[in-house]
């Protein structure tokens, strides 16, 4: 049954992909070696399983398998000893037997601090990850970040030249650089799901998200003591929830003050406020936490019916203290709207530096609509334009034209 | 520059019923290239049908009518843009109205021979 091998063969390679990257890699640093041997694992278990039956334990038969092969290469490159090298290897699989090796060794923790290691260069991290822990190819992490297939390869080919020559190791830092290098760790994460959700409705979007989604489960799953992994999971958890409410039936995109919570994943949202309860407890906030406890508040109106914009004025100014990120400032300044009224949003706006925003779609989207509500007509009219012009996503594209029309030909 | 290449059918939405929201969404588009500073010069143009094919060949003149080829997707239109990098023009080719319904090719302009390379 080649098909069925066929499908186990993916099975495994999906839930221990990273698992065996990260074993086989970390002895050495060399991530593109590491790779190779894997990718000439899984290529035998598809000749190998259909005719011998699958082993008892697959992902422990392919990491026996690709480390043979690696110590194959390494001799091959001194010796050019080729047949000999196979015949040898069949007939050692042979001999292969489930042993007590069944539960492998979980490094990938380690491989995502290498991934994130300061050395390598930011727009690198997240692709790395990508791309040795789940297991994705080069061209699918092109398309999700926009970037050309031949460039994302040669980014990836240069970070993990990196870390092999600079001897990035694969370790879990002291303490004392824990939380700065988890940092770089979850941002990249964050990265991810960002990007996945900005690519919403495309099969690379949703499926990135999920990874992303995964990611942080496991980082915060193996960092039970590191609140900001809670927090970050407790974030993404909350933005998933929602994912279905974010579209309507018919494809349209739906703000999130009008959407229906009839379709928001009320399990993914108790398992949001848990994890973040959680992690509240360790006593040491920080910016995903704070970015969770936002979404949280505005999933309290599934319980209270209304959005408690004071509380997301008070979170917000703790976010724009701490990380006064153009993101976060933007989204201030539409709470401020809501709170004090368009005039105010409009101040904090205009307060942004005009070269990070000049391009920047929700600064133009939540201008829009303080403008409007101000009753700033044209100048809303403009706004409007500029965030349909920036946006990427022919959905937000016909909801933000739809405002626009809705201004020209005002409703009697 | 960015090429925008587009079907018949899209051709055809900048006239009639769907024309407001069609052209709505370049407007916007054609608007915040502009205002975001890095549109050098660029057009749209008359659909293909609209066009006129010359050749000389052996000393003899030929004129066709268009379309130039019988391609699926032509040329509607095309920007020249000034972008630090090729993920800056692919940020811009993405928000294009046609990169949901057609294709956006995105291609480095020539340097001049006399000018030295960046």
């Amino acid at each position: 049954m080649p098909g069925g091998a066929g499908r186990e063969a993916e099975r495994v390679a999906r839930a221990s992909y990273g698992r065996l990257l990260a074993l086989l890699a970390a002895g050495t640093g060399d991530l593109a070696a590491a790779e190779d041997a894997l990718a000439d694992a899984f290529r035998i278990a598809l000749e190998t399983w259909p005719r011998r039956g699958l082993p008892d334990n697959p992902a422990a038969w392919l990491l026996v398998v690709a480390r043979r092969r690696r110590e194959q290469q390494r001799r091959r490159m001194a010796t050019r000893l080729r047949a000999a090298d196979d015949l040898q290897m069949f007939a050692a699989l042979g001999e292969w037997e489930p042993d007590q090796d069944s539960r492998l060794p979980d490094r990938r923790l380690e491989l995502l601090f290498a991934c994130a290691h300061p050395a390598i260069h930011p727009t690198a991290r997240t692709p790395l990850m990508l791309q040795t822990v789940l297991g994705l190819d080069a061209a699918s992490i092109a398309a999700a970040f926009l970037v050309a297939p031949a460039a994302m390869g040669q980014r990836l080919v240069r970070a993990k030249a990196k870390i092999k020559a600079a001897g990035i190791p694969f370790r879990i830092p002291d303490p004392p650089e824990l939380p700065a290098r988890l940092d770089a760790v979850l941002d990249a994460i964050y990265a991810s799901y960002g990007t996945g959700w900005d690519a919403l409705g495309s099969a690379t979007g949703d499926g990135l998200a999920q990874e992303a989604l995964w990611l942080a489960r496991l980082t915060a799953d193996l960092l039970p003591g590191e609140p900001e992994a809670g927090g970050l999971l407790s974030l993404l958890l909350h933005c998933e929830a929602r994912r279905a409410a974010r579209r309507s039936p018919d494809g349209a995109f739906v703000p999130l003050s009008e959407q229906d919570m009839e379709r928001w994943d009320r399990t993914m949202i108790a398992e949001a406020e848990g994890r973040l309860e959680t992690a509240g407890r360790l006593g040491r906030v920080g910016r995903f936490q704070l970015e969770a406890a936002l979404q949280s508040v505005h999933a309290q109106r599934l319980m209270t019916g209304r959005t408690d914009w004071h509380a997301l004025a008070t979170l917000y100014e703790a976010l724009a203290r701490s990380s006064p990120t153009v993101g976060v400032l933007v989204g201030q300044a539409a709470v401020a709207g809501e709170v004090e009224g368009p005039p105010a949003g409009l101040r904090l706006l205009d307060a942004l530096p005009v070269e990070r925003c000049a391009a920047y779609q929700p600064f133009w989207a939540v201008r829009a609509d303080l403008l409007r509500r101000a009753g700033r007509t044209s100048d809303a009219a403009e706004a409007y334009r500029r965030a349909t012009g920036l946006s990427a996503d022919e959905s937000v594209r016909r909801f933000l034209l739809e405002r626009l029309h809705s201004l020209e030909q005002p409703l009697p | 520059m960015l090429i925008f290449l587009e079907d018949g059918e899209h051709f055809a939405r900048r006239r009639g019923p769907q024309a407001r929201e069609h052209m709505g969404a370049w407007m916007a588009y054609v608007s915040a290239i502009q205002q975001a500073g890095v549109a050098v010069s660029g057009a749209g143009l008359e659909p293909p049908e609209t066009g006129t094919v010359v050749r000389l060949r052996n000393d003899a003149r030929e004129v066709q009518d268009g379309p130039y080829a019988e391609a699926k997707e032509q040329l509607g239109g095309f920007f020249v843009i000034d972008v630090p990098d090729l993920d800056a023009a692919l940020e811009w080719a993405a928000r294009a109205p046609c990169a949901s319904y057609g294709a956006v090719e995105v291609r480095p302009v020539m340097a001049r021979p006399d000018q030295a390379p960046a």
